[in-house]
């Protein structure tokens, strides 16, 4: 295979199972190298899992899943991944640069010390002990530990939580630049700005399927793309919306919302069904409305 | 990849300071020796045994073992189970660290603790006790229960795995501080209630001490017997941790 197509992070028809909890069914996904992919999905649709199959910290039940070709818990392949997990830990008595320091040394290449507790926004911190940063500071932390390696690809587990506006808006600015620099970036995120803003593709995660793999613009044309709401003088018949392409669909006092790709053709059916609509909108779906519209399960009035 | 041994290097001197600025287990590991040494041994560290031993070297020997067994002990036992409560672990297994440097960069840095603990020690003997013996005679006892140190690192590891942050302090005290004290390595045996001088010979801290005594003079056991004695004790302890790492890892990582 040429170096310059092979993917970085490959699924094949993986599956895995705690017990009798069913976290990822058969997924199949290939990720490129340069790629920005964001994670997307309800909790406990299988981001997490993912990620740790990935980063071979969990071993799929059935499938496989390589990273830059060789199993997740190669030493070769490690040493080209940095990670920030969720839910993880670190000792509080060494100083940030002294940690991100050792974090190095385990990397053939690592980025000088200042230059990743710089790209971290935590160079005013560098002296400081571990034990004494705020939520926020000890996430950018993370993130220094992730970067310090000089990795060609980043797994980032929910990133962004804990940290403020500023930031988040320092470490999108990071990730811009890793971008540019033709680093692979995956991350998993609730923040659905935050995948628009940074990820050119988004995988939407529910029930331990893809159920869409897509560019932000494609995920919105795609699914979803009007969202469409009315009033009702009259309560609606029993299956008014009864074999009609609409999802989301919400009905609450005497106002009708849903999303749906056919406006059209789904009012013109509502009204051939006698359905009386006043004070009628259509715009445009914004991504946590695609986005819901894919995971919420087709729901009947 | 990083070469292994920059790793094993950086990752015993990371390990070195993070100890050595957690004053429960670094202060706690250098001073409680000398203290009880100045409690139980600096009263009697300038007499003589009728068989002409030395009653400070042989004391000295005593909390010698004390303390290198203390420092394996609780390192591992509540230095494992702490990591493992603050998920250290989970963000290590995500890095290129081979989990076999980890473990052998811990092992590194308990044995220089271990070494510093009993120089500091054998100095305070030597020059508050007054107590005499050759150079070669102190290099011999803390070479021996260097090496003879691997039970109680394996013993350290089962209770690090085998239990929680909050636990773990108080299993590892509640083990180790009565073997030490059925061993004889607070004050001499013949001193101790009889029921506990026929347990003793049982015990790994009893076969332990037998390796530092004999380097001072004292009546003691065959080395083999201590060795293996020592061996067994080891197999045990790491069948224990081997059982609760599997158990761990299945659930962490399966």
């Amino acid at each position: 295979m040429n170096a310059h197509t092979s993917p970085v992070v490959e699924f094949l028809d993986a599956s895995k199972r705690y017990g009798q909890v069913e976290a990822l069914r058969g997924v199949s996904l290939a990720i490129q190298p340069g790629e920005i992919v964001a994670m997307l999905g309800p909790n406990g649709a299988g981001k997490t899992t993912s990620i740790s199959l990935m980063l071979g910290l969990r071993q799929p039940t059935a499938g496989q899943v390589r990273l830059f070709g060789l199993p997740p818990t190669d030493r070769r392949a490690r040493s080209r991944a940095g990670v920030m997990l969720q839910e993880s830990g670190t000792t509080g008595v060494l100083t940030v640069g002294e940690l991100v320091a050792l974090f190095g040394a385990y990397y053939p290449s690592p980025l000088p010390t200042d230059q990743a507790v710089a790209m971290a926004g935590l160079t005013d911190k560098a002296d400081a002990r571990v034990a004494t940063l705020s939520g926020g500071q000890r996430q950018r932390l993370y993130f220094a530990l992730a970067i310090c390696g000089n990795p060609d690809i980043l797994f980032l587990d929910e990133p962004t939580v804990g940290m403020d506006i500023e930031a988040r808006r320092a470490f999108v600015a990071s990730i811009q630049a890793l971008a540019a620099a033709g680093k692979t970036v995956v991350f998993t995120t609730h923040y659905l700005r935050e995948a628009e803003e940074l990820a050119r593709r988004i995988v939407v995660v529910d029930h331990g399927r893809v159920i869409a793999d897509a560019t932000p613009r494609e995920l919105m044309s795609k699914v979803a793309g009007k969202r469409v709401s009315f009033a009702v003088a009259r309560p609606l018949p029993a299956d008014a919306f009864g074999g009609l392409a609409v999802s989301a669909l919400e009905v609450s006092d005497s106002r009708v919302r849903f999303l749906t790709n056919e406006p059209e053709a789904v009012l013109r059916a509502l009204f051939e069904r006698g359905v009386e609509i006043q004070d009628l909108e259509v715009a445009g779906a914004d991504l946590e409305e695609a986005f819901l519209s894919l995971t919420r399960r087709p729901e009947r009035p | 990849m990083a070469p292994l041994f920059r790793m094993l290097i950086a990752q015993t001197l990371g390990e070195l300071r993070i100890r050595w600025r957690t004053p429960a287990f670094s202060l706690t590991n250098l001073a409680l020796p000398v203290l009880f040494f100045t409690f139980f041994g600096l009263p009697f560290a300038r007499d003589t045994y009728p068989n002409g031993v030395s009653v400070g070297a042989y004391l000295l020997a005593s909390f010698a073992a004390y303390a290198v067994g203390s420092v394996m002990v609780y390192g591992f036992g509540i230095g494992v189970a702490t990591e493992r409560g603050m998920k250290v672990d989970l963000l290590m297994r995500a890095t290129p660290l081979p989990p076999a440097i980890a473990i052998l960069a811990k092992v590194l840095n308990a044995l220089a603790f271990s070494l510093l603990s009993v120089v500091v020690l054998i100095i305070y003997g030597v020059i508050v006790g007054g107590v005499r013996q050759d150079l070669t005679v102190w290099i011999d006892v803390t070479v021996r229960l260097l090496a003879g140190s691997l039970p109680f690192v394996a013993l350290g590891f089962a209770i690090g795995y085998s239990s929680g942050p909050h636990v773990a302090p108080a299993l590892a005290n509640l083990i180790f501080l009565p073997l030490s004290f059925a061993s004889g390595l607070f004050m001499p045996i013949d001193r101790l209630p009889g029921f506990v001088q026929r347990i003793a010979p049982y015990l790994p801290t009893y076969h332990y001490g037998q390796l530092a005594w004999s380097a001072v003079g004292a009546p003691s056991e065959p080395l083999l017997t201590s060795l293996a004695w020592l061996a067994g004790y080891t197999a045990l302890f790491m069948a224990v941790t081997i059982r609760a790492y599997r158990r761990e890892q299945s659930l962490k990582f399966a």
